[in-house]
């Protein structure tokens, strides 16, 4: 059964085998019962998926209904950017994602016949990080990995070949319908995680629908399957012989697999551009005539820009892409979805255990409409720039790319994508804002930097005693500290501290290894950080205040405005 | 407003010779990727963004009594 098949015009030429999921009759067609749940999610794809598995490390209930038996056919997203690793490495599948991914860090960029690139980037300008830049990782990979995390929570289970068919948002509630190859039953939910997909059933029983939504170009996109030693970069094409006028990009991914896109046009005949022959005339054009290649994955794309004008509805919130859309050139899908998810498991755990006002996942749409928000317009900027859509237009565009071969500030207006970066969250209702002198770098709703650190005598990263609550981070010089440090927090909604040293042994302090995390994060001592379970900065002062952060923290939690 | 209104440059009547001179012969579209360039470059070399979007506001609003 093909998944997401209504997504393009996908040819399921695919010859990896995909595991199969047993459908479970659920028990309540027999019973007729209306089960309740804390959660209900729709969708099984990464993000409804990564977001049961957070709630259950939280130790909120929930249940994934997803429509097929299977993962997703199909390379679909590739990317996984290092924002995006640093939450799966909190939910527990980053390990066996760069195990399996492939590492890159650089882009390169190509223009006419040029065999030179005019322009090379490095996406990873802060080195000694855990992560890479991205891993190229096709997007079953990282749902089976997910998949395989379930047997471990039972707080949480996925039932396949359910899909939901009918939502009722009430106000204490919400009721969904569920349609199974036995028949169809009902659930009863506090929230509803509507994660299913870009033509999202729940949007539809809402009446609800996109806003702005602009359509940017066809493209074809093949993985194509082959032995080749071209290098782990993404490499992109303006203007190339093989495919003229237009962009193409070349990207490597797991089991020999390569992304191949082709730019078509406006006026294209949809069914000639399917045809094997003209497809192959197409790849056999961009990689000659003796590569030997099988095809993995073809699809025709129409893609657009768009998003939900709100993510929360009552008491079903939308997430990934049944909230917003891009195309794909900054890897913005799939990394945009998750970071939904880091923002709102929290949220909804402080809510369903009382620990917060109800009123706190009305920050979940403050804060990640401003994500969907960037990613639209870097990724209608980049459109703009590799479409252009005027004479004069196209003129600045190749004079951008010319004058690119000879200098280095036209090299930044070269645009082939802006690659997703971790939104940070300025303006949200949840930060205290900066009363003292800091850099901008850490400012209240940044994610935070990883850094090389010794605890008790052992390499590790700071990231790694961060998140899934709140934490206190002191920065002490000498591992001194004052004793107030322990009086912020409450017991529903605790605050953990780290303190951080220069030097010394570190003992079970946080050594700053290489003096990084004082340089990120513009550190004296005495300089406190509070962070959220999702590791975005909630506030920052250079001398501890008990009341200060303790406000703060109501802030952050939505206990004050 | 920090953009700068007196006279800066030392020959106005030669430069101005040159950046016709420039487009001699060259097509609507050869033209526009030289001005494209000569634009990009020298709002390179201001770098100042105040100024740069000075230019453009005026540019825009005075474009308003055209259309």
């Amino acid at each position: 059964m093909a998944k997401y098949g209504d997504i393009g015009k996908a040819r399921q030429t695919s010859r990896q085998a995909r595991r199969i999921y047993d459908f479970v009759k659920p028990p309540e067609i027999d019973s007729g019962a209306i089960t309740h749940f804390p959660v209900v999610i729709a969708g099984g794809g990464p993000i409804g998926l990564a977001s049961a598995i957070d709630l259950a490390r939280y130790g909120i209930r929930s249940v994934v209904l997803e429509k097929y038996n299977t993962v997703s056919d199909g390379s679909r997203a590739i990317c996984w950017a290092k924002r995006t690793l640093e939450i799966l490495d909190r939910i527990g599948t980053s390990g066996r994602m760069m195990e399996k991914g492939v590492v890159w860090n650089q882009g390169w960029v190509y223009f006419g016949e040029e065999t030179e690139p005019v322009y090379k980037f490095d996406l990873l300008p802060d080195k000694e990080q855990k992560f890479p830049a991205f891993i190229n990782l096709q997007q079953f990979y990282a749902e089976e990995y997910l998949i395989d995390l379930f047997p471990q929570y039972p707080q949480t289970g996925i039932r396949w070949q359910n899909e939901l068919t009918d939502v009722v948002n009430d106000t204490d509630k919400v009721i969904v319908t569920v349609n199974t190859p036995a028949g169809e039953y009902r659930l009863s939910c506090d929230y509803l995680i509507a994660a299913d997909g870009h033509r999202s059933p729940a949007r539809e029983a809402l009446g609800l629908d996109f806003i702005g939504r602009v359509f940017e170009d066809n493209f074809l996109i093949a993985d194509v399957r082959m032995k080749a030693d071209f290098p782990a970069i993404r490499r992109f094409w303006f203007d190339p012989p093989f495919n003229p006028g237009q962009t193409s990009l070349i990207h490597k991914q797991a089991d020999d697999v390569w992304r191949i896109d082709f730019q078509m046009g406006w006026d294209i005949d949809r069914e000639e551009v399917m045809k094997e022959e003209n497809i192959d005339a197409k790849i056999r054009a961009f990689l000659g005539s003796d590569l030997e290649f099988e095809y993995e994955w073809v699809s025709l794309y129409t893609f657009k820009c768009c998003r939900m004008e709100k993510f929360v509805h009552g008491r079903t919130i939308f997430a990934g892409d049944s909230a917003h859309l891009v195309s794909p050139f900054g890897a913005r899908g799939a990394n945009g979805g998750l970071q939904d998810v880091d923002n709102l498991a929290w949220k909804l755990h402080l809510v369903l255990t009382g620990a917060a006002p109800p009123h706190l996942i009305n920050s979940y749409d403050d804060e990640r409409i401003l994500g969907a928000e960037e990613n639209v317009m870097n990724s209608s900027r980049s459109t703009d720039f590799m479409t252009p859509k005027s004479e004069v237009s196209l003129a600045f565009r190749n004079a951008t790319l010319e004058l690119a071969k000879d200098f280095e500030f036209a090299r930044r207006f070269v645009n082939p994508g802006r690659l997703s970066t971790p939104s940070v969250l300025d303006g949200s209702p949840l930060n205290t804002p900066d009363e003292d002198e800091f850099s901008d770098r850490q400012r209240p709703g940044a994610p935070c930097l990883d850094a090389p650190v010794y605890i008790n005598g052992a390499d590790a990263w700071f990231l790694n005693q961060l998140g899934s609550r709140f934490v206190g981070i002191y920065f002490s010089g000498d591992g001194s500290a004052p004793a107030e440090l322990d009086a912020v927090g409450s017991g529903q909604i605790p605050v953990d501290t780290l303190i951080v040293t220069e030097a010394g042994n570190g003992g079970k302090h946080i050594l700053d290894k290489n003096g990084l995390l004082h340089r990120h994060y513009d550190a004296r001592p005495g300089t406190y950080y509070l962070v959220r379970p999702d590791q975005h900065v909630a506030g920052r002062w250079r001398k501890f205040n008990r009341v200060k952060v303790t406000n703060a923290l109501a802030r952050a939690t939505g206990l004050a405005g | 407003m920090s953009l700068r209104t007196e006279l800066g440059v030392a020959d106005p009547d030669d430069f101005y010779a040159r950046l016709i001179e420039l487009h001699e012969g060259l097509t609507t579209e050869q033209s526009h990727k030289v001005n494209a360039k000569v634009i990009l470059m020298l709002a390179n070399h201001v770098g100042d963004t105040d100024v740069l979007y000075e230019v453009l506001d005026y540019v825009e609003k005075d474009l308003g009594s055209d259309v």
